[in-house]
């Protein structure tokens, strides 16, 4: 498999074979690109490498990046189709904030939590740590993830899985239990929502109801073995498994335990879904049960027919993945993936599962099923249940179109 | 027997540790959560005193305003403030081009308080006092003709608004299973 824009190894691979690496000049016939590779030595083996360093970096071969849409840069998206495994590395999870990345000094940094509580209380970094302590590996997707291809903007056909749904990463998140921090300052059993505020320029507000705080969120400081990264909330964020970002709110400053949700501008006039009976849904925070094929994608070439590995990823808001499964003829025939160890609740699952292509042209797809039943649907019940214009949680089966020469584009909705 | 005494004191200290607070993290002061805690809610809860006019208004809008959102709320380099239109039945869900803003899709008036006082304007984010708050809140409802033009907003006026899009608003129905919603 070719992959001319995104990074491959199979390329690299194709390239060692063919006797190029570490051309000191541009060989007779060699092409820019392979002009521009990093210069190696020839045979590593007759030549002392580098010595240890304090902060590791990539190969030099490998250059995964983020995409920022638009102008403002005020999100990015994360480059699946360069990713292996179920975990986001931190510096390519994805991003969205709305006023830009704050510094704080985590010396200086504290939480406050009050309202519905017996004791008002401050919590500095250091007090936060010293409480019982979790990790989890849990994803996290944008609701606006898939947006663009759910509108069918210009029905394009030239997108990669990172322009399709790069808005979705996991991370091991480590922290204190919410429920934990509850009990210390007594919240009232009477309290049925809480507020979460950022202290980023926008000072972001979300109501989240408080069966979460006592279930499963997490005030996370550590992700991927390290504080988080700037981007992703440094030094402590909200993080609630299985939920839409934007109520996982970063630089967490404060926690208002109330009786009532806010009513904030983020949860009324922009993350709600216009339906089609002239109403909108306001808190749909689960995200549902969502499957991509990461590989083969655009920009891929198959090099030829025979055997190759469909390789995606799965995962649902509400829980694990139960099933994926997968076509290659558009969808009259499915096969069942194989599900990578491990499979957690409200986690990307990767799934894989050999595919024979035999030439000529294919339509792949996943569909994939989470533990409470829902199985990911079409696009046009999907259609059906939100209309053309809705504005958030676009979970359809993408596909992707093999030609007969053996180039992968984009193939729409199943 | 020196273990075992040492396990029996243990127990007593673990049940307590899950009973009570572990005493980690320090009291708030009434002047700290005073500082930090700007959220004003639907029932009007947080909304300080002070008060603006619509013609107020107008004067702080051109002045701090109008250079993202257009003259008269019409949206330019930022979001469109002003918008009527909801098509037959609140057609959002089927007409991509109807846009959305304060007259048309905001069920709450003390949203825009709260989130104009905590955010704007974007390149000085924070800097508005109660009074400016109320009268941009007035002349931006103004502008979606949602309050007269001798409006007046203050703690006790603003949360008596009621918005058009207001009963268009429904909790998610979403519960997994196989039913696609």
């Amino acid at each position: 498999m070719d992959r001319p824009k995104s990074i491959s190894r199979r390329r690299i691979l194709a390239a060692g074979t063919a006797g190029i690496v570490g051309a000191a000049l541009p060989a007779a016939g060699q092409s820019p690109d392979q002009a521009a590779r990093p210069k190696v030595p020839s045979d590593p083996t007759k030549v002392q490498g580098p010595l240890s360093t304090d902060v590791g970096g990539r190969s030099p071969f490998e250059k995964p990046k983020r995409v920022s849409l638009g102008d403002r840069r005020t999100s990015s998206l994360s480059p699946l189709q360069d990713l292996d495994g179920i975990i986001t590395p931190s510096d390519l999870h994805f991003e969205r904030h709305h006023g830009g990345v704050p510094s704080i000094d985590p010396q200086q940094y504290s939480l406050l939590i009050h309202g519905m509580v017996d004791r008002p209380m401050v919590f500095t970094l250091a007090d936060l740590r010293r409480f019982p302590g979790k990790s989890m590996i849990r994803m996290m997707e944008c609701s606006g993830n898939g947006g663009r291809v759910y509108r069918r903007e210009g029905n394009q056909t030239d997108l990669t899985p990172q322009q399709i749904d790069g808005l979705t990463s996991t991370s091991e998140w480590t922290g204190v239990a919410l429920s934990t921090l509850m009990r210390e300052v007594g919240a009232s059993p009477k309290a049925t929502w809480f507020l979460a505020e950022g202290m980023d320029a926008a000072v972001m507000t979300r109501s989240v109801p408080m069966a979460k705080a006592w279930d499963d969120a997490l005030i996370a400081y550590g992700q991927n073995g390290e504080p988080l990264r700037p981007e992703q909330g440094y030094p402590v964020r909200l993080f609630l498994p299985g939920v839409e970002g934007n109520a996982s709110i970063k630089w967490l400053r404060r926690i208002e335990v109330a009786d009532q949700p806010f009513m904030t501008r983020e949860e009324t006039s922009k993350y709600t879904d216009p339906l089609p009976d002239g109403t909108a849904r306001i808190f749909s925070l689960d995200m549902d049960c969502k499957s991509l094929i990461t590989e083969p994608s655009f920009p891929d070439k198959l090099t030829g027919p025979g055997w190759w590995e469909v390789r995606g990823i799965a995962w649902s808001g509400r829980g694990k993945i139960a099933k994926v499964e997968v076509t290659g003829d558009g969808g009259k025939t499915w096969q069942l993936a194989k599900l990578d160890d491990p499979v957690l609740p409200k986690c990307h699952t990767r799934f894989r599962l050999p595919w024979e292509w035999k030439g000529g042209e294919a339509m792949l797809a996943s569909r994939a099923t989470d533990e409470t039943g829902y199985v990911q649907p079409t696009y046009d019940v999907l259609l059906a249940a939100r209309g053309p214009a809705t504005a958030y949680h676009f979970n359809h089966i993408r596909a992707w179109k093999v030609n007969a020469d053996g180039t992968v584009k984009f193939g729409g909705g199943l | 027997m020196k273990r075992l005494l040492i396990a029996l004191l243990l127990i007593p200290i673990t049940v307590a540790a899950q009973n009570k607070p572990l005493g980690i993290g320090r009291a708030a002061t009434s002047e700290e959560i005073a500082r930090l805690d700007i959220d004003v809610r639907p029932d009007g809860k947080g909304l300080p005193d002070g008060k603006g006019s619509v013609a107020e208004g107008a004067k702080i809008y051109a002045a701090k305003c109008a250079s993202c959102h257009g003259k008269s709320g019409e949206g330019a380099s930022f979001d469109r403030l002003v918008a009527t239109d909801s098509g037959k039945n609140w057609d959002f869900a089927m007409n991509a081009k109807l846009p959305r803003a304060v007259g048309n899709y905001w069920p709450y008036a003390t949203t825009l308080y709260d989130y104009t006082y905590r955010a704007m304007p974007f390149m000085q984010p924070g800097t508005l006092t109660p009074d400016e708050t109320y009268a941009l809140v007035a002349y931006i409802l103004n502008l979606n003709k949602i309050v007269a033009d001798d409006a007046v907003m203050d703690r006790k006026t603003l949360p008596a608004v009621k918005m058009p899009s207001r009963d268009r608003f429904v909790m998610d129905n979403r519960k997994g299973g196989k039913v696609v919603k």
